[in-house]
């Protein structure tokens, strides 16, 4: 682990910043090859976005019964994608929570272990 | 022996205590959320995922057995939050506590505030240790006597009881947040405290429920302009006028509420330069800033982003006075750590009482101190190895790469499911509390 040194050099200091820089510049290159995508989506920061909704959970009786039709009816007419909205992570219409799926949320009825 | 004395390396850390679960298999309601101290030290608090809090208090020492250092043992613990549903935004509100404040003492209650996401709630603590008896229309077991019955007069008194310690709601200050809260902060004047969630940050008075004053609104007119959120707001623990608030993008503004009703006009900003040719896909991830700090004498305050601990003197808005590296080793994996979300974990970083050292926590249940006056600094470990009563802690170092050297650990074999996020500061004394995944270590300075 490195001590902080305030005697160090200007020339030291600046090694460490550009060697510092190469690691991550490193680190993007990698990250850019494996997910080329990333970062050319418009419309303002998605981390952002995605940290102020925390995964909310929709429940759209229309698209649930789109859904239970769907399994009947595999031919899906084009005007139907239209329809599709972005939200969050998921396109509503895909991941649509189903009663039996819906966890209980229950309090804690048992006392914290820290306590025991 | 014991004193607000450096914490570095003159220190030497035993372990104290260990609270909690062994077992492996952590329930996800056991995840420790927050930890702090009370204003005198003699309380401890620690939140959960679960919504629970659990209050230690500290023995009073033996005098006559010095060796014997102060216990902290289970106070009192109660269900502070319960998991709710917001059916108009389809949204779960968890229960998990972001935030305990303790109030200063003004009486033999104490007082705490907590918060979950939406909702902060006061709590007062009271002990109970005498109870009322020889009522004269009442039995002792509470039923009513009947009144023909009674031929003579008596003066109840109060005889004692076996200590009971109760946890009451006197607030719940609801309904005023749209986004998460991130941090609540007790005023020095005593009277109001802030509430800042990612947009937001809301003032309020201890005794009104019913309404709040916004003092920051961050919120662009248009959500597809956001370019930075708020990630922690804190009072000048002398100056009542004065609070700061740092943001995702690693600046921090301090404002003063008598410059206007809404502070959106920092008084200061507080932004270390960079050279934009410089930046990286994770420059900005990085930079975010996951606590900040006043120091106890209010001269400086610490932030804590990503790899570093920087250090302000609140006179120079330039650049910090001291930075630190808390886990350089882990620049060279970027990469990994955006993919498995840990570098969006937030750590938090404490002072110790006469801010000569500082503490915040890294992985692999690592943790570090700082020695401000010293200029040296330490990594710890909390594990279930080092658990002998007073077995003195030792120091650990990562190999960054190259050749391991014995007693050293790879970077890649760092467990980076054992986040030490959060830690607390005995306000006097060497006693720090260290906060794995559903563990909380104590830890006191060697006495000898």
């Amino acid at each position: 682990m490195e001590d902080t040194k305030p005697e160090e050099t200007n020339v030291e200091e600046q090694k460490e910043e550009e060697n510092k820089i190469c690691l991550e510049k490193l680190e993007e290159a990698k990250l850019k090859d494996k997910y080329p995508h990333l970062g050319n989506k418009p419309g303002g920061s998605d981390l952002l976005r995605k940290r102020l909704q925390k995964g909310p959970k929709y429940f759209d009786s229309g698209d649930y019964n789109m859904a239970k039709a769907k399994t009947k009816n595999k031919q899906l007419p084009v005007a139907q994608m239209e329809k599709v909205e972005i939200t969050g992570d998921h396109i509503t219409g895909d991941h649509i929570p189903t009663p039996q799926d819906l966890p209980q949320r229950k309090p804690s009825l048992v006392a914290s272990k820290l306590a025991g | 022996m014991a004193g607000a004395g450096g914490g570095g390396n003159d220190v030497q850390w035993c372990f104290s205590q260990v609270k909690g679960a062994i077992d492996d298999d952590v329930a996800e309601a056991d995840i420790i959320s927050t930890v702090e101290f009370n204003h005198s030290g003699e309380l401890l608090a620690t939140g959960d995922k679960g919504g629970r809090v659990v209050i230690f208090q500290q023995e009073t020492e033996n005098k006559s057995q010095p060796q014997c250092r102060s216990e902290y043992n289970v106070y009192s613990t109660f269900q502070s939050h319960e998991p709710e549903f917001d059916y108009l935004k389809s949204l779960e509100i968890e229960e998990k506590i972001n935030k305990i404040r303790w109030l200063p003492q003004k009486n033999a209650a104490q007082f705490l505030l907590s918060t979950n996401d939406k909702t902060i709630k006061l709590w007062k603590i009271s002990e109970r240790d005498k109870r009322p008896e020889g009522y004269n229309l009442k039995e002792e077991d509470g039923r009513y006597r009947d009144a023909a019955t009674i031929t003579a007069l008596r003066v109840p008194v109060f005889r004692p009881m076996d200590l009971m310690v109760e946890a009451s709601p006197r607030r719940v200050f609801a309904n005023a947040h749209t986004y998460h809260i991130n941090s609540i902060s007790v005023n020095s004047d005593n009277e109001t405290y802030l509430s800042a969630d990612d947009l937001r940050i809301n003032l309020w008075h201890l005794e009104i429920t019913d309404r709040s004053f916004n003092i920051v609104d961050i919120k662009p007119a248009n959500m597809e302009e956001l370019t930075e959120v708020i990630t922690a707001a804190e009072f000048h623990p002398h100056q009542c006028n004065t609070f700061v608030y740092s943001s995702s993008k690693g600046t921090i503004r301090l404002c003063d509420m008598r410059a206007s009703a809404l502070c959106d006009k920092h008084s200061k900003l507080f932004e270390e330069p960079e050279d934009p040719s410089n930046r990286s896909f994770f420059s900005e991830i990085i930079s975010s800033i996951s606590d900040v700090k006043f120091s106890h004498n209010g001269r400086y305050m610490m932030t804590r982003d990503y790899l570093s601990v920087k250090i302000w003197d609140l006179n120079m808005e330039s650049r910090p006075v001291e930075t630190y590296q808390v886990h350089e080793y882990l620049r060279s994996k970027l990469c990994s750590l955006y993919e498995n979300d840990c570098i969006f974990d937030k750590f938090e970083c404490c002072w110790n009482g006469n801010d000569s050292v500082v503490m915040t926590g890294s992985y692999n249940n690592f943790f570090r101190m700082l020695d401000r006056s010293q200029r040296r600094d330490v990594t710890l470990e909390a594990s279930r190895e080092s658990c002998k009563p007073r077995q003195v802690l030792k120091p650990r170092r990562v190999c960054a790469g190259g050749k391991r050297k014995k007693d050293e650990i790879s970077v890649d074999s760092l467990d980076f499911n054992k986040k030490i996020l959060h830690t607390a500061w005995h306000p006097q004394e060497n006693i720090i509390a260290v906060a794995t995944t559903n563990n909380l270590y104590i830890f006191q300075e060697k006495v000898n």
